[in-house]
């Protein structure tokens, strides 16, 4: 549980500890089980983050240990949220206190799921990837200071010294964040020109008349 | 770029704006709703005080917590019942139709809607469930959302898209008796990897393809995602007109000619250009097993659990956590692997064909002893179609348990669900860790027919043997 707020706004920067999830092809029933599902509103998912991992490593999982109560940025590896679309996933995830996520790379819907929460999904290279999980490991109270206009993150640990590395974002999410555009209901509502427009050049909603 | 394809076309056709950033407002032809990932989204449509902007084109159904012994109301599980009830109270303020529990239309979203004909080619089809790539077998672009975006669709009938590259997946001679369409997609994602298809649509086409029915089709796109490609498609043809004429929401008329002509334009033309192409031979496939915890992990039932040796190093790490999860030896053949329960259905092998192939492999036979299988439906039409034809009875006899429609055991979020270790055969879809309901079970997925094969033999059994000794 997090009492940090949800994003809201341009998100542009976020300050805060690392935690690091390994594994490659990490599916959204390993990070929020089916039974969690059962529910509806996402209030109380924060449990439910890796609710089956965490029983069987019994304390020791990452969401569990004490030194990294707290954290707010999630490291993991390669397809990371695969499998169903429950946005219930990134749900728990930021119920839990992570407000960015930085990987090897992302699942299709789950970085879609995460964009609409205003989470950004940062894609670096294994090996940067693999030295963000050594530094947590090395340094839990490291702090990850995430730039995302750039994109680049910034490492100060009193143990590491201060590093710095380049990030990824793909450049339609990264202008929505930035700007805070990323909750975009009411810009589709707005173009309700365009889409009457549209439906009337759809075969299927007309007869299959074809236009002109 | 792809230039030409299907899905170049229908993305045009639906293209209402472009965004900045790169992506583009498209407009969902139809929206299918179901209890899971549905309450919230109305709820945030009520906080932004905003109404559904067609009801007309959302559809809803229940199916992922349906009880499949009883479906009596209220339900057993209080917090099922809650999520029916939101529903059909959502349903009920929203003026969207919903296809509830013995309305005879029921069943899981991905088989009622082409059954009743709302799904068609050159459709957008959006639904917050990952298998709506399903879709994509009648020649709609057909994907999963979230639940943000099912409010979306709801406030807008329209979504945020970043169009995709297209892939085509060409597929060459014809399979062999006691193969499968699952066994086909089995094999592709095997080989492509479960992130090989990530920011791409799959075409599937060649003469293998063409050879499918619609059911086989829908089996094959339906597990697109699986690959990673959250949109899997095949161009529409005679097959699927055939399987769409008559149906409950299909043209009629003088609008039926019309539509097959619009629809045969949308095809891929000879000219189309993919962004790239991969080839396999249909003829060379075998019944396919996953070994693992992902639907890459797959193998032929004549083969052995791969050694870290004969797999890619990047591979391994994974491969090492599944040895250790399903407690497989690297190296042993899967043919003869003991299994617990034995699961026939879900959006991916739970319609009428489906339950022919198993039934056929169950004729005549018995559940193996101490196994638990059971028969799920896709829908209540799949069910009262199969019972016409005596299915219930061929299975009954067999040992199989007939139940009553839903997503089942595919998920576990009903009360069907694996115990501790045990082990099944499951013609669904996900073999991820505890996805069963379990959080230590294990699941083996294949076609159906392997499935009653596992079944009636006690342990993972090669179908086509069986086949060939069938009274």
């Amino acid at each position: 549980m997090t009492t940090l707020p949800f994003p809201a706004g341009p998100i542009q920067t976020h300050s805060g500890r690392g935690v690091a999830v390994i594994g490659a092809d990490i599916d959204t029933d390993r990070i929020i089980p089916a039974r969690y599902l059962k529910c509806v509103t996402f209030e109380g998912l924060a449990e439910g983050a890796f609710a089956d991992d965490r029983s069987e490593r019994n304390g020791d999982h990452p969401f569990d240990r004490s030194e990294h109560r707290g954290a707010s940025v999630l490291v993991v590896n390669s397809n990371f949220g695969c499998g169903s679309s429950r946005e219930h996933a990134p749900q728990a995830l930021m119920r839990w206190g992570i407000r960015a996520v930085i990987g090897e790379s992302f699942a299709e819907i789950f970085h879609g799921n995460c964009l609409a929460l205003g989470i950004p999904c940062l894609s670096a290279a294994p090996e940067l990837v693999a030295e963000l999980q050594e530094a947590i490991s090395a340094d839990p109270q490291a702090e990850f200071q995430l730039d995302l206009r750039i994109p680049e993150l910034l490492l100060l640990s009193e143990r590491l010294g201060q590093l710095r590395w380049p990030l990824h974002l793909d450049p339609g999410p990264h202008r929505m964040l930035v700007s805070g555009e990323w909750d975009g209901t009411s810009q589709l509502v707005s173009q309700d020109t365009a889409l009457l427009r549209t439906a009337a050049r759809l075969p299927y909603l007309n007869g299959f008349e074809l236009p002109g | 770029m792809s230039a030409g394809t299907l899905y170049d076309k229908v993305w045009e056709l639906h293209r209402v704006a472009d965004l900045p950033g790169g992506s583009s407002q498209l407009f969902i032809g139809l929206h299918l709703i179901h209890e899971v990932t549905s309450p919230q989204a109305f709820a945030a449509l009520r906080d932004l005080g905003l109404s559904v902007r067609h009801p007309e084109r959302t559809v809803a159904t229940v199916d992922h917590i349906v009880p499949t012994t009883s479906q009596a109301r209220p339900f057993a599980d209080p917090l099922a019942e809650e999520m029916l009830a939101t529903l059909e109270a959502n349903c009920a303020e929203h003026g969207i139709t919903l296809h509830g529990l013995g309305s005879g239309r029921q069943g899981i979203v991905h088989v009622i809607a082409p059954e009743l004909g709302l799904t068609q080619p050159g459709m957008t089809v959006a639904c917050g469930d990952s298998h709506t790539s399903t879709h994509g077998a009648f020649g709609a672009i057909a994907f999963g959302i979230g639940t943000s975006q099912v409010r979306d669709v709801l406030a807008s009938q329209s979504l945020a898209m970043t169009k995709l590259k297209v892939r085509r997946i060409w597929v060459e001679g014809s399979l062999q008796p006691g193969v499968y369409a699952k066994d086909l997609v089995l094999h592709v994602i095997r080989t492509l990897g479960v992130k090989g298809g990530v920011g791409h649509a799959y075409e599937f086409a060649g003469p293998a393809i063409e050879a499918l029915s619609m059911e086989e089709r829908m089996t094959l796109c339906n597990m697109a995602i699986e690959g990673g490609a959250r949109v899997g498609y095949v161009n529409p043809d005679a097959t699927t007109f055939a399987y769409l004429r008559g149906r409950a929401h299909a043209p009629a008329g003088e609008a039926w000619e019309r539509a097959v002509a619009w629809w045969e334009s949308l095809a891929s033309g000879v000219d189309a250009v993919f962004d790239d192409e991969v080839v396999f031979d249909a003829g060379s496939i075998a019944p396919t097993v996953t070994w693992g915890i992902t639907p890459s992990q797959g193998i032929g039932v004549d083969e052995t659990v791969p050694t870290p040796e004969q797999l890619a190093p990047e591979e391994r790490p994974i491969a090492e956590e599944a040895y250790r999860y399903m407690d497989l030896t690297p190296g042993v053949p899967i043919e003869g692997l003991p299994v617990d329960v034995c699961f026939i259905g879900s959006c991916t092998n739970g319609r009428l064909s489906d339950l022919q192939a198993a039934a056929a492999v169950a004729r005549g036979r018995h559940v193996a002893p101490g196994i638990k299988a059971f028969v799920v439906p896709g829908s209540e039409q799949v069910a009262a179609a199969a019972e016409a034809e005596g299915l219930d009875a061929v299975f009954r006899a067999a040992g199989f348990e007939w139940r009553e429609p839903g997503c089942s055991m595919c998920l576990a979020m009903n009360p069907d669900r694996l115990e501790g270790r045990q082990i099944s055969a499951s013609s669904s879809n996900r073999n991820f860790k505890g996805r069963q309901g379990s959080a230590s079970g294990r699941t083996l997925l294949m076609s159906p027919a392997m499935v009653a094969a596992a079944a009636v033999s006690g342990h993972v059994a090669d179908v086509r043997s069986l086949l060939a000794n069938a009274s």
